[in-house]
């Protein structure tokens, strides 16, 4: 009897976005990495109209919606700029990868997926060949920041998942 | 099957949008993240969030409705203090979104967003005017039912359900690929909300009730 997914559709951008959404933690907070990167079609266009969501696993101290006050958050939005591009500023996670949900036009149903931040001994990432396993790790790009593009469909289509 | 799949050449964006490949089964894990989400705090959100007809200068144009019904899991257990947004045209069928080219007026008394936590029963209510039906590119007098989009939360990560609430015996359902893209007719019903004459308030407002079940978490199994 469950109720059927449906497209989030291009008209979100005035509903579900919020202050700070991208921030799990605010500017300048200790340890902060930034995950960022595009979002692509399978002609390797950017989708300018995908929504992002990102869970670390720990809800932590901070508002997931109300981002005034310090302290960290396992939970952000962010949509994507009309070249794609999205960002989240978060306090590393507990876990070597945070989940990650991306909505689209297009997308009947999301796409889940996991970012890792660091290619470590993992059940997943163990179950895939080197190609496949690439897909699902951010690329150190500077300090702080790594890198992290989501391919929904065809060469080197990210690796998305199913629980 | 309940959901829709993601290639539906009927709905054109999806296909150079849909994933090539099947998504990856994922062993059973009680540590993953996954299986947890984020927990929203009354302070966060305003009741009066819950009222589209409200934070403006004036009343909407259009029929007033109220849409309610109640959130539960795949065992039908209600999911209590759960976040619900929503979003939606106008009485026009005009989004307040700068990308929304449909030459319908917009209407200054009404941006057509809102978002209540679920009560201790799993309920949710918003106050609202009924929707247009509006045009879209997607093939030759292609025309979208009226509908209003919800985004539900849940307990946990996996049961994240982003879909769109139709209205019954409208005649546009049967030519519209998106609510026609669940493959199962039964599956496809549940996308329609009841006019309720109890939920309707008296030279007030008419009633809708749309229960949303959400799917199962990995640890319901065991």
């Amino acid at each position: 009897m469950i109720t059927p997914s449906q497209t989030v559709g291009p008209f979100f951008g005035f509903a579900l976005p919020y202050d700070g959404d991208w921030e799990l933690v605010p500017e300048g907070h200790p340890g902060a990495v930034t995950i960022t990167g595009r979002v692509l079609d399978g002609a390797g266009e950017p989708v300018p109209d995908a929504l992002l969501e990102l869970w670390t696993g720990d809800a932590g101290t901070r508002g997931a919606l109300g981002r005034g006050g310090a302290g960290v958050s396992g939970f952000g939005r962010c949509g994507t700029a009309p070249d794609g591009s999205y960002r989240f500023r978060l306090a590393p996670p507990a876990r070597p990868y945070a989940a990650l949900l991306v909505f689209a036009r297009g997308l009947l149903k999301p796409v889940r997926t996991r970012v890792y931040l660091a290619d470590v001994p993992d059940p997943l990432l163990g179950s895939l060949d080197p190609a496949r396993r690439a897909t699902l790790l951010a690329r150190p790009e500077g300090q702080d920041v790594y890198r992290f593009d989501v391919r929904l469909q065809g060469e080197r289509e990210t690796v998305f998942l199913e629980f | 099957m309940t959901h829709p799949p993601y290639l539906h050449p009927d709905y054109a964006s999806t296909v150079l949008r849909a994933p090539s490949r099947p998504p990856l089964e994922m062993k059973e894990d009680p540590e993953a993240a996954e299986l947890t989400g984020p927990v929203f705090g009354h302070g966060e959100v305003d009741p009066l969030d819950a009222d589209l007809t409200a934070g403006h200068p004036g009343e909407p144009i259009g029929e007033r409705i109220i849409v309610t019904g109640r959130v539960l899991d795949a065992a039908g257990h209600p999911v209590p203090n759960t976040l619900v947004e929503i979003w939606q045209a106008n009485s026009a069928g005009r989004y307040a979104h700068q990308r929304d080219r449909h030459p319908a007026p917009l209407d200054p008394n009404f941006t057509g967003a809102g978002r209540c936590l679920t009560d201790d029963e799993g309920r949710y209510r918003f106050v609202t005017i009924k929707p247009g039906a509006y045009p879209w590119r997607n093939h030759p007098n292609a025309w979208r039912p009226a509908h209003i989009h919800f985004s539900v939360f849940g307990r946990a990560f996996t049961q994240r359900l982003v879909t769109q609430m139709y209205f019954p015996g409208d005649p546009l359902l049967p030519f519209d690929p998106i609510f026609q893209s669940v493959p199962d007719p039964a599956a496809r019903e549940r996308l329609v909300s009841t006019f309720d004459l109890d939920v309707t308030e008296p030279e007030w407002a008419l009633g809708y009730r749309w229960d949303i079940v959400l799917g199962r978490t990995p640890m319901e199994d065991a």
